[in-house]
């Protein structure tokens, strides 16, 4: 990874912690800028988060480790979430997560080692309608079926 | 900065456009195409569809048609919904392609696009969206203006009466007038526990201190349920509102709503409600020169199901872990940064202003003795209608299946529903009569909940339900007190245990034991409630347990390691499908004569099920 990249990560950061400073009680929302600039929120990041702030890093790693939505990895290049809230689940999501965990060779929460896909199990995302249902970074696939497991995952294994 | 009288002529101006929307005709001939821009229509790509729409328009030259993206209709299973008004045409799972239909065929030739028509329930074409058999039994009140105005333009807002209850409320009402007001209305908590509302305000008011705060639960956690996004996505003005009363209520001046960060559009909408509001001066200091300042704060979760237990709430909007603490001292005392609190959910807020405006005795003429007014029901799983209903109180469980619901699909049979997702508990067949009310809920084991009902056909086996209703409290389970903590663990490897079939006598009573201890001795609802959906399958279903524990069978034949799969002799005609999908080829046999299915390779996926087209094969 280049230089420049990183210090224009870093310039971001130290923008969200001058933003929120002045209020401690802002931390989850430092945190969640700071996740979309890194895609994740390593240590490093932590620590600079708890110089800024003046919270000890012993506290922010605890904020950081009780959300789920908070993560310590960093996640693919296409993230598969599969949706097991109840009204997904009753349509049978988990055999879509089995699916996906198969094809993948990776269980919940890992990485494939080219960095390409990470699977997530989500809590619900309310398109409860579309149920079974799970999504690609932002791209939604509703009324899955083993089928569509197959297809979707074909057509990010093409692409770069 | 606008003045009342300003607001005034908005109202006015702005009705005289919309009313095109309730059916009267404008001289311009102004027409309205409705699109449903809430989180299952936007999955379902209404986004393209209104890009789509209005290329369409522009490329056309037409004049006098807006194309507005409202919230949500409800009726998420036709999704993407559109509604063309002021003929209120509606049109069902509309593509992004079918824009050019319904520009060059509607609106410039005033033909209605008939593929785009939906079926009723009897197979009938509805034409218009009133007519649909699943708007007859609602009644909106939270929802009203959902799916009817444009969440993201104010005008809109106040062209149906918005902020007019704030407005009585600062100058012709005194807060012991609001107090009363909602006590005659009877309107409890709709989060789920049904708690008085105007109790909880009087608390709050009474507390002594100079800061106090209001907040918002909008952590709709409960898996299956989306009732309060559908509110931020549809109509965040009114929570606006209600806030805003509630503070100059209790003598708040500052309020925050707590919302899930996995509501991404509902976020959006409500920062640019709370931006307009402050553009014209509602929300701001010394509005309209009444000394009453307000301000209002987004604060995100992350992903935490106990957040929605309002100390837990409140410690995680302080910026900590979202771990709950003992009550009392409750937040109406001490809350938010130790300062008396007013804690409520988005519905319960979202029927505020329409009390103050249509007064008390309005809303409690609506419901059941003490359950008064309307609840909003998110409805899932094995039923045709999937979406969102809102429905008086008192209505039966038959009534929203069967009738809004437009019953079971593929000709299965209703077992049970579960409402109040993991708090709550199943209600069997036997009482699909019982009218819904907070206390009867209660009664026959289950409770309001949040507002989740999901629908479940016979091929759902209730000790697989309770076990993936455990599975989630344990890994939402804060980890502070150990009878949650360990215990609902405890209870979960025994389920385990149940459903692969390694079951042992007395494993009833060990569930049954562990749920009386865990419900006693948590410290927050979330560890209190957890045991709920065990102890509601058992009530109804213990023959279930009793087959798996015994027999080691599963009734339903949905535990995957006590069923087999087989091809039934008979019928298969040896055209050898399901050998060609299965994924561990252990299907075998001769072309034209009947397969088999090796029982120890087979790892019981069901697809060969799925593909076979003599349905020759199933679980046994």
């Amino acid at each position: 990874m280049c230089n420049c990249e990183c210090n224009d990560k870093k310039q971001k950061l130290l923008e969200i912690i001058e933003k929120y400073k002045n209020d401690k009680s802002n931390l989850m929302q430092v945190l969640h800028e700071a996740q979309e600039v890194y895609g994740y929120l390593p240590l490093e990041v932590q620590k600079e988060i708890s110089l800024g702030m003046g919270i000890p890093m012993a506290e922010i790693y605890g904020v950081v480790t009780f959300y789920s939505r908070f993560s310590l990895e960093p996640k693919g290049k296409y993230n598969i979430a599969v949706c097991l809230g109840t009204a997904c689940y009753v349509k049978g999501s988990e055999a879509i997560i089995n699916k996906f965990k198969e094809k993948l060779g990776i269980d919940v929460g890992q990485c494939t080692k080219d960095g390409k896909f990470s699977l997530e199990a989500t809590r619900c995302i309310g398109a409860c309608g579309l149920a079974p249902v799970f999504t690609v970074n932002e791209e939604v696939y509703g009324k899955a079926t083993l089928e569509t497991v197959d297809k979707v995952l074909e057509e990010y294994m093409n692409k770069e | 900065m606008k003045t009342l009288e300003e607001l005034e002529q908005i109202r006015k101006e702005n009705y005289e456009r919309i009313k095109i929307r309730k059916g009267n005709k404008l001289e311009n001939n102004e027409r309205h195409i409705l699109v449903c821009g809430g989180t299952g229509c936007t999955s379902s790509k209404s986004e393209t569809l209104i890009a789509n729409l209005r290329k369409e328009i522009e490329e056309n030259n037409i004049e006098n048609v807006r194309v507005i993206k409202t919230g949500c209709f409800g009726l998420c299973a036709k999704g993407p919904i559109v509604v063309i008004h002021p003929e209120d045409t509606f049109y069902a799972m509309v593509k992004p392609e079918d824009a050019k239909d319904i520009i060059n065929m509607h609106i410039m030739n005033n033909q209605v696009v008939e593929r785009l028509l939906c079926k009723d329930i009897d197979e009938s074409v509805v034409n218009k969206l009133d007519d649909l058999t699943f708007y007859q039994k609602q009644k909106r009140i939270a929802l009203k203006n959902c799916g009817f105005i444009d969440p993201e333009n104010i005008d809109e807002y106040l062209a149906v009466d918005g902020y007019k209850a704030l407005e009585k409320v600062l100058f012709n009402m005194t807060p012991d007038d609001v107090l009363k007001e909602l006590e005659i209305s009877g309107l409890r908590g709709r989060g789920g526990a049904g708690f008085p509302t105007y109790r909880k305000w009087l608390f709050t008011k009474g507390a002594e201190n100079a800061v106090k705060y209001v907040a918002c639960n909008a952590d709709e956690g409960d898996p299956g349920a989306f009732m309060d996004r559908s509110v931020l996505e549809g109509d965040p003005h009114s929570l606006i509102e209600a806030m805003m009363i509630a503070a100059h209520t209790v003598g708040a001046e500052r309020g925050f709503v707590y919302v899930r960060a996995e509501y991404p559009i509902a976020v959006h909408r409500l920062q640019i409600a709370i931006k307009q509001a402050k553009e014209y001066g509602i929300i701001g200091e010394n509005i309209w020169g009444t000394g009453f300042n307000f301000d209002l704060e987004i604060r995100l979760g992350a992903g935490a199901f106990v957040c929605g237990e309002e100390t837990a709430l409140i410690t995680s909007i302080e910026g900590h872990r979202g771990e709950p603490r003992p009550r009392p001292p409750f937040p109406a005392v001490k809350g938010l940064f130790e300062k008396p609190t007013l804690l409520n959910n988005v519905e319960t807020y979202a029927n505020v202003a329409q009390i103050i405006l249509n007064g008390g005795d309005w809303f409690a003429s609506m419901g059941t003795e003490k359950s008064k007014g309307t609840k909003v029901f998110a409805v899932g799983g094995n039923i045709n209608n999937v979406g969102l209903v809102e429905v008086p109180m008192g209505i039966t469980l038959r009534e929203i299946i069967y009738d809004i619901g437009g019953g079971i699909p593929n000709g299965r049979e209703f077992k049970a529903a579960q409402t109040g997702g993991p708090s709550g508990g199943c209600i069997p067949a036997q009482h699909l009569d019982t009218p819904i009310d907070y206390d009867n809920l209660t009664a026959i084991g289950s409770m309001m909940g949040s507002g989740g009902l999901i629908v479940m056909d016979d091929t759902k086996c209730m000790v697989n339900l309770a076990k993936f209703f455990l599975e989630f409290t344990v890994d939402e389970s804060c980890g502070k007190c150990p009878p949650c903590r360990i215990g609902t663990k405890r209870m979960l490897e025994i389920l385990t245990r149940i459903t692969e079939g390694k079951g042992e006598e007395g494993d009833i009573e060990k569930l049954e034991e562990l749920a009386k201890n865990i419900k006693a001795s948590s410290l927050c609802g979330l560890g209190q409630t957890a045991p709920n959906p065990v102890l509601s399958t058992l009530k109804y279903f213990r023959d279930e347990y009793e087959a798996h524990i015994k027999e080691k069978r599963c009734p339903a034949g949905e535990c995957k390691a006590m069923t087999k799969v087989m091809i039934d002799k008979e019928k298969c005609k040896g055209c050898s499908i399901c050998a060609r999908n299965c994924p561990v080829n252990a299907i075998k046999g001769e072309l034209k004569s009947p397969f088999e299915i090796d029982q120890d390779v087979c790892v019981k996926c069901g697809l060969c099920i799925e593909k076979c087209p003599f349905k020759a094969i199933s679980r046994k």
